[in-house]
Formats: structure tokens, sequence, C-alpha cells
């Protein structure tokens, strides 16, 4: 049958949807979600206090600037230190991979409070080494620590995705590329990372979303970021708006950062798609 | 204070911190058993839902997993810890007007532990589901099997195999999570590290410790994934 043939047909009417079961316990929880919400937002309604407002806002913007700023820090920082990482893990040599896939899963195999408490009063402790060797200006910071802490993390992070993102691109591509008298830099700059960026692109989104909500834990480590300044606020108010608000600002966030990956994928993707 | 040896800190007894260090790690790991179960079957019905046919089931799933995976855990954690005393004593005045409300912190644990890893697990969940070609139901539907033996007997083993890898990534972040709720004073394997840190000076020593405790916990986790996976296998292959 040709395309010309192809009539209008009337559709039959699309059928009822009717109240099945789950039509009705999906509506009871989208319910409850909308109630939950509603609840909080009359909250902040009913305990909309302009005092608190005026004295935690300006504290709250400026923690928000050093959240950003540490997780912004300690992800290039990481991505730096990634690279011999991965290039270790991906070494023939036993000795460089070895260590490489030693440092790998220590950081991934314990919790980054311990790794940031570890920085922060472990190294720390050896205070009169430190103050010899010239670097007790560092280690005394908190900010400094948590930079640190998070940076050698998200290293171990990212030389995984990285190396992940690397091997996933055929070998023949090497092989195609070197009989094209390419040497080895040129290679991967030219053939492989285009095709290895698309890959990582959102373990990458999701490492930095990872980070920001990790970011939160330096507030422990009496880091001033944005948990830092709520948890201040609700020491010295007991209003448990200094937590719900704090909680929606890291929600907003996230969800930007992961709507923003998603639209990126969708750019870079346009030649996959049919 | 006389200089001890760090033999002497970590042996047993009144003189070392190994013991309260261990009991700390039972509680750690109690933590982490105690919200497996919960999460795994929260994050099955989620997912359940986000694959489901009706819409607004979808979006409850969806909403769900959205702000549970969107708020840092610390962030839930005190939200919970902080705000559910407060919510619970309002509706229980409403009863006993004098009634005081305590959350314990274990509790208030699992439950900020379980929302996390249910919602982390429900994606794992969802892609297993995904995996799973439509032929199964059908087949299942064919030989007159209800909906909830087909999910049980045809889809639920495979599920299981598809999203066990997943799983176990899951729960090593659910391990590595309960170091967070040392914050609200639960005396597990970081919290006792901790205060034996801070009274004996020697904090390099004792965190040091708790690294090793949670990278001893996550090796034998994966041995004994091992040992599951090898026992599904078997299975399959009979």
């Amino acid at each position: 049958m040709s395309v010309s043939q192809v009539i209008a047909i009337d559709k039959p009417p699309p059928q009822a949807r009717g109240w099945p079961r789950a039509r009705i316990l999906g509506s009871a929880l989208v319910g409850v979600w909308i109630l939950f919400g509603a609840g909080i937002v009359a909250y902040l309604i009913y305990a909309w206090n302009a005092e608190f407002f005026a004295r935690y806002a300006p504290a709250y913007l400026q923690g928000l600037g050093t959240t950003l700023s540490l997780v912004s820090i300690s992800m290039v920082l990481g991505a730096i230190f990634s690279l011999p990482v991965a290039y270790g893990r991906m070494s023939k040599n036993w000795i460089l991979s070895g260590l490489a896939y030693c440092y790998v899963y220590f950081f991934r195999g314990t919790p980054l409070l311990v790794q940031t408490y570890l920085v922060y009063y472990g190294v720390g402790s050896f205070r009169p080494e430190l103050e010899t060797v010239g670097l007790w200006w560092f280690f005394r910071e908190a900010f400094y620590c948590g930079v640190f802490a998070f940076s050698l993390n998200t290293a171990a992070y990212q030389a995984e995705i990285l190396r992940g993102a690397i091997e996933s691109v055929p070998r023949g591509q090497w092989e195609g590329a070197a009989s094209l008298g390419l040497h080895k830099l040129q290679t991967l700059r030219k053939v492989v990372l285009p095709q290895a960026i698309i890959v990582a692109l959102r373990p990458y989104g999701n490492e930095l979303i990872l980070m920001i909500k990790a970011s939160a834990i330096v507030a422990i480590i009496t880091v001033y970021d944005l948990m830092g300044n709520a948890k201040l606020a609700y020491a010295k108010s007991f209003d448990i708006q200094a937590y719900i608000w704090v909680a929606i600002v890291y929600l907003v966030m996230v969800e930007i950062l992961r709507h923003g990956v998603e639209w990126i994928e969708r750019r870079i993707t346009v030649h996959l798609h049919r | 204070m006389p200089a001890q040896s760090i033999w002497t800190l970590l042996s047993w007894g009144p003189d070392g911190w190994s013991d309260d260090i261990a009991s700390g790690v039972l509680v750690t790991i109690a933590l982490a058993l105690a919200t497996l179960p919960i999460g795994l079957v929260i994050g099955f019905f989620v997912a359940f839902a986000k694959q489901h046919e009706e819409p607004s089931l979808r979006l409850a799933g969806n909403i769900y997993t959205t702000v549970f995976r969107g708020l840092p855990e610390l962030v839930t954690l005190f939200l919970f810890f902080f705000g559910m005393p407060l919510l619970l004593q309002h509706v229980v005045r409403l009863f006993n007007p004098d009634a005081t409300i305590d959350v314990n912190s274990f509790v208030a644990g699992m439950i900020v532990l379980a929302l996390i890893f249910s919602s982390y697990a429900s994606e794992v969940f969802l892609s297993a589901f995904r995996a799973i070609p439509k032929g199964q139901y059908e087949g299942g539907y064919a030989i007159g099997l209800s909906k909830w033996q087909t999910m049980r007997l045809v889809i639920l083993p495979q599920l299981i195999r598809i999203a066990f890898p997943g799983l176990e990534n899951c729960w090593l972040s659910l391990l590595k999570d309960t170091s967070l709720v040392s914050v609200v004073n639960l005396a597990e394997t970081l919290r006792q590290s901790g205060v034996a840190a801070r009274v004996t000076k020697h904090s390099f020593l004792f965190y040091s410790v708790a690294a090793l405790i949670f990278l001893a916990l996550a090796v034998l986790s994966s041995i004994a994934t091992s040992y599951i996976l090898r026992y599904v296998g078997r299975r399959e292959a009979r």
C-alpha cells in the first residue's frame, strides 16, 4: 500500500480510563505528596519570621558561595589529579597500576566523612612537624582541609570515570588512528576523547551532584558553608525552618544541575539520534 | 598522662580502645543490616510505581526519588532528627498534653538511611524492570498466572539477578553513609573512634583505624556478594 492510498480513518474513541485500583492508589499517593508540599509551604508561611530572614539570609548566601567555591575548586583539582591516577590504572606496569588501584579502592571504600576527619583532625594533630615543614597554615584552616580531602576523594572517582570512558572507545579506533600516522597524543585528543566525552558526561554530572551533596559534611568540621550556616542558625534560633530552607536550596541546585547535564547530553548526541 | 604506646591504646580492655570501637562496629553493622530490608522493599515498590502504566503512580514514584536523591544525606538526617520530634509532639499533644518525644538516633538514622537507600535502589530496580522483556509477563498471563503470581514467580527471580550488581553498589554506599549518623550521637564506629581520638590525642591513629574498619567491611561485603552471586549463578545453571 502506497502512502497516497492511506485514507483518514476514524479512530475508535479512546477508552475511558475508569478508576482501576492503580489509579486510585496513584492519585492518593500524589495527593499525599501535594499535602506534604502544601504542609511545608503552609508551615513556612505560618512561621514566616522577617527577623529570622533579615538575620540569616545574608549568611546563607555567603554559605552558598562557600559551598560553590569548595565544590568547584575540589572538582578542578580532582580532575587534574585524576589524570595520573587514571593513567596508573590503565598502565601495564603492575607497580603503577597496583598503586593506583589501592588509591582508588581506599578513597571509594571509606566514607568521605572519615577521610575529612583524617585530614582535619588526624593530619592536624602533627602540628609541630607541620610547622617545621611550613604547611601548618594550610592544615589549620578547616576550609583548606575540606578542599584537600574532597579533591583526593573526587580524584579517585573521576579517575574511574575517565578510565571507563577511555576504555569504552573500541581498540580499533586507536589502531585506525595509528595506521593513519597519528601519534598517541593526537589520537587521544582528536579521536578518542571526543567519543569518550559522550560516555563520561553523565557520570561527571553525577559526580558533581554527589560532590555538592557531600559538601554539606564540611559543616561538621566547622566550615561555614550552606549547611554550616543552617546549623548555626538552628543552634541560635531552634527554628526548624533553618533546615527546611537549606534543603530547598540544595534541592533546587541539584535539580538545575541534573537538567543541565541532560540538556548538554541531548545537545552533544544530536548526531546519534535518528 | 604518661605516654602510652599505640599498642596499649589499641589493646582490648580498660586501657585500650579496641573493645569500645568493636562495639561501635557492631552498631554500624546492625544499622546497615536493619536498614537493608526496609530499603529494598521500599525501593522495589517505588520502582514498581515508576514503571507502571498509570501516570499518577509514576509521578508519585518520581517525586520520591527526586526528593530523597536530591537532598544531601546530612540535611535529610538533620531534618528528621530535629523535625520529627517536633511533628510527633504536635500530634501526640492532641491526645496527651504533657507527653515529650525523644527520637532514638538509631531509629532516626535507620529511617533516613532507608529513604536514601531506597531512592537509589529504586533506580536500579527500574532499569532491571526495563531489561525484562514484555513477553515474560505475557507468557506468565498466558499460562494462567495471576498478576501477583507472575510478578512473584516469573519477574522477581530475574529482576533480582539483573539488579544484583547495582544493589551491591547501593549496599556499599549505605555502609559508608552509616558514618553520617555519628553526627547525631549514635555510638557507631566513627563516633567511638572520635571519642578515642579526643581522649588520647592520637587522632590520626584512631581515624585511620576507623577508615581501615570501613575498608574491611567493604572487602567483607564484596566477598559475601561474590558467594551470593555464585549461589545464584548455580541456581540459574540448573
